[in-house]
């Protein structure tokens, strides 16, 4: 169908000024051939009919992926905009009182502020109340001035309460009503968030705080908690992943030297963690770590241990760590194994036979090939701990909890959202940082999964 | 050039055997002796165990039985990295994640040698393979061709006086594994290193080597230069295994001194040179190589001549392939040289064919 433009002969001559052109010529290397002279049997360049191929097999390719596209987006990139959407939005205040907000403009943020204030709280709030009950304001307002002052929430409901008994001057009846409005902080709080976006979940998830004069600070060392929760988490993610490496290595390399059956036959019991149920699992390990449990009572049966100074091995930080490097072992194994076994034995025979002892010969030419698949097992293991919520909850104790159990308890108890979803971003930002980190060291090409 | 006796033999293999599973013998008493500097090739059929041999010299297979020695000295206890063996492999075993310079100066590393020292070993032995530019390039940015000359020049840069390669050409195509043979014939001439080299392809050790020794079934079935093998093969094996070979079988008459008279099996009578039959009335396999029948000869003109009937006819250029029916054997092959006055050969056309009874070899009966 390619036919040459004008000049049929534009072939260049195979190029003799290297030592190998003779080698290059044996090897059929030819020379290129011109781009632009080419058209098609019909006289299109061959380029645009080229592209016109691409075109319709990109449009195949983009229907065929099209379901799966429309799922991801539904379920996965849908959600994740929406969570980072509720770290940031901040609708309660500006709903609930507006013209409050707009009276406090001029306010110098020291002392309390003047009766023209108290009266624009004061019809909000009644213009509050003379909505249906779905679409009031006021309990959302108390919810969200609830978690920076921790009175707010009472002061607003014990206010409203009484609002049909509130009569001017509305200063005084205010402070009346709860001493809290006589307290400047709740109103830079009110000043501060009237603002539809804010910082102050990620700095709440941060460990930080206003300072009386607006600041942004640490807080106290011992009411710190996300900050060393997110550190635990970390350093829990590291050991597990050290941990996972220093048991999947051996096994790995023991599988990829074994007949592929007795390999296969070891592989169902890395695997047997995939297919057992996470109760099921959980449960064992209680049965076995528990401080009544068979590793304890065995060891004082065999006079190892006193029976007072039993082992605690779970419900704490030990019990996370062995229970998730048992259900994480097999993301170290699985790419490891695959990487393995495609390393031929020729390549450490080769080494010795060039003289390297076998540790040299294991350092220096197996070891450096096995990294793709320690790279992909270790990013696998170490992200997965990272978010890894059921197994911390259930055997995890006090001091085994990690940041996504955090994560959780503001969702389904304290139901402080936008908090979970400061923190969720976080966790998933310091995941893309990693994961950054490792392509720029490794390369994601590198990468060998299974 | 021939090392004989065992004394100043620098590699022998000593009534070696070789089992994998304890059932089977993989290498049946083997003995070799090679020579030093000499380029000896074990060529054989696929499974004859000339891997294993090799392995076995390199230190990565043990022998069940039996003593190898070298230099004189059993090396049965030492390990791969002491015995200072160069080997190439069949799949190159380039280290993928080094350089071309990385992947030769590796072997200089683990012996502890200097860098500018070692950069010089690096830059001569690229040299000698004529890859001096490509020392920055990775494997995988390779030909087969180039990969092939940087793994020869890897196994040579540490200057061992032993080079052990299994197939180095395998994977290569003809072109190129021609002209990779003779390159590899001419670093061992300016080397001056001892070969030890493993192909099932005739040709290549026909061209390459000092001395073949035929593998079969674990055992050495001949030793001897490429000449002496295709000229004068010892049994039916070799004889069909190296270069193009018709056989004929029949049954021994008469013995005369180093003449066997021979009735093939169906009736004619044949003159040939006795190599390796039993005795008279044993059955024997007779060998002709096709380029030593002539054709249209008188009656008494040779001292055997048969009637053939002409089957096949290829032109081949240089030569005319007839395949014909010769004593009940119709894949009979006659190489008939294109001189000048060319011979037409038609189908079914009757040619009187015979050779002299040196060139037909009666050996075992297989
Ligand atoms: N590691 C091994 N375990 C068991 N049997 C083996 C092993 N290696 C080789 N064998 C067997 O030993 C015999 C000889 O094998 P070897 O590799 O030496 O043959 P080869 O002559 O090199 O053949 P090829 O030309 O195909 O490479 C074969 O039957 C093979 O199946
Ligand atoms: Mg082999």
């Amino acid at each position: 169908m390619i036919a040459l433009g004008p000049g049929p002969d534009n072939r260049a001559a195979p190029t003799g000024n290297t030592g190998n052109a003779n080698m290059a010529q044996a090897e059929g290397v030819q020379g290129e051939v011109t781009a632009e002279k080419l058209v098609t049997a019909d006289g299109i360049p061959l380029k645009r009919s080229m592209q016109r191929a691409e075109r319709r097999r990109k449009l195949m390719a983009f229907l065929l992926v099209a379901p799966l596209l429309a799922f991801l987006f539904v379920s996965f990139i849908f959600p994740i905009a929406q969570m980072m959407w509720r770290s940031v939005e901040n609708p309660e205040v500006v709903n609930a009182l507006p013209r409050t907000l707009e009276a406090l403009e001029g306010w110098d943020g020291e002392d309390l502020p003047d009766e023209e204030v108290y009266a624009a709280l004061y019809q909000d709030m009644v213009a509050d109340q003379e909505l249906p009950r779905q679409e009031q304001r006021t309990g959302p307002l108390a919810v969200r001035l609830n978690y920076e002052l921790s009175a707010a929430r009472s002061a607003i409901a014990r206010t409203a309460f009484r609002l049909d008994r509130l009569e001017p001057p509305y200063k005084e009846a205010f402070l009346d009503a709860h001493r809290l409005w006589g307290n400047p902080e709740l109103w830079r709080i009110i000043q501060r968030e009237g603002d539809p976006f804010t910082a102050s979940y990620y700095i709440a998830a941060l460990d930080m705080t206003y300072s009386d004069e607006g600041e942004v600070v640490m807080r106290d060392e011992d009411r710190r908690l996300y900050v060393p929760l997110f550190g635990r988490t970390f350093m829990l993610s590291a050991v597990i992943l050290g941990l996972t490496f220093i048991l999947g290595f051996p096994i790995s390399y023991f599988m990829s030297i074994l007949p592929m059956r007795k390999a296969n036959l070891l592989m169902i019991f890395v695997l047997l963690p995939f297919w057992t149920s996470l109760l099921v699992r959980t449960t064992a390990w209680i049965v076995l770590l528990q401080e009544q449990g068979v590793i304890n009572s065995s060891l004082v049966g065999l006079g190892l241990l006193d029976a007072e100074n039993r082992l605690q091995m779970i419900y704490n930080m030990t019990g996370t760590i062995v229970a998730m490097t048992h259900i994480l072992l097999p993301f170290m194994v699985l790419p490891l194994y695959s990487v393995m076994r495609t390393i031929p034995p020729s390549y450490m025979r080769a080494a010795k036979s060039l003289g390297a002892k076998p540790w040299t010969a294991f350092r220096r030419v197996y070891f450096p090939q096995t990294l793709p698949g320690i790279g992909a097992g270790g990013v696998l293991v170490f992200i997965i701990s990272i978010g890894y919520y059921i197994t911390p909850a259930l055997v995890g104790g006090q001091d085994g909890r990690m940041i996504s159990n955090e994560i959780a308890r503001h969702m389904q108890q304290s139901l402080n959202w936008g908090l979970a979803a400061a923190l969720g971003t976080m966790l998933l930002v310091s995941v893309l940082i990693l994961y950054w980190a490792y392509n720029k060291l490794v390369g994601a090409d590198n990468l060998k999964l299974g | 050039m021939v090392a004989e006796g065992h004394s100043d033999a620098f590699v022998a293999f000593e009534r070696v055997q070789k089992s994998y599973d304890g059932e089977t013998l993989v290498v049946k008493d083997l003995n070799l002796q090679i020579g030093k500097g000499e380029f000896l090739t074990m060529l054989g059929p696929s499974g004859s165990g000339k891997t294993t041999c090799l392995m076995m010299l390199a230190g990565f297979e043990t022998a069940t039985f039996g003593d190898i020695l070298l230099g004189g000295k059993p090396i049965n206890h030492i390990p791969p990295h002491k015995r200072g063996i160069g080997m190439v492999f069949q799949n190159y075993a380039l280290f993928p994640h080094m350089t071309v310079g990385e992947n030769l100066s590796f072997p200089l590393e683990v012996r502890s040698m200097g860098k500018s020292e070692r950069e010089d070993k690096i830059r001569r032995a690229l040299d000698m393979v004529q890859m001096g530019d490509f020392a920055g390039r990775r494997p995988a940015q390779l030909s087969g061709g180039q990969m092939q000359r940087i793994a020869l020049a890897r196994a040579l840069v540490f200057e061992p006086e032993l080079v052990l390669m299994d197939e180095p050409l395998g994977a290569l195509d003809k072109n190129l594994r021609e002209r990779m043979q003779f390159e590899i014939k001419h670093i061992h001439e300016n080397l001056g290193v001892t070969v030890v080299y493993v192909t099932h392809d005739q040709t290549e050790a026909l061209t390459m080597s000092d001395r073949i020794a035929v593998f079969d079934d674990g055992r050495i079935q001949q030793l001897a230069t490429p000449d002496d093998l295709y000229e004068r093969p010892e049994n039916a094996f070799v004889a069909a295994f190296i270069g193009e070979n018709n056989t004929l079988k029949g049954k021994v008459e008469k013995i005369e001194g180093d003449t066997c008279h021979v009735a093939l099996d169906d009736g004619s009578r044949v003159k040939a040179l006795r190599v390796f039959v039993e005795g008279e009335g044993a059955r024997t396999t007779l060998s002709l190589r096709p380029e030593r029948v002539r054709v249209d000869v008188k009656e008494g003109a040779a001292d055997t001549v048969l009637e053939g009937t002409v089957k096949e006819r290829i032109y081949l250029g240089d030569h005319i392939r007839v395949r014909m029916d010769v004593a009940g054997n119709d894949e009979f092959v006659v190489k008939v040289p294109n001189t000048s006055g060319e011979r037409h050969f038609k189908l079914g056309e009757k040619v009187a064919v015979g050779w002299a009874k040196e060139d037909c070899r009666a050996l075992d009966p297989s």
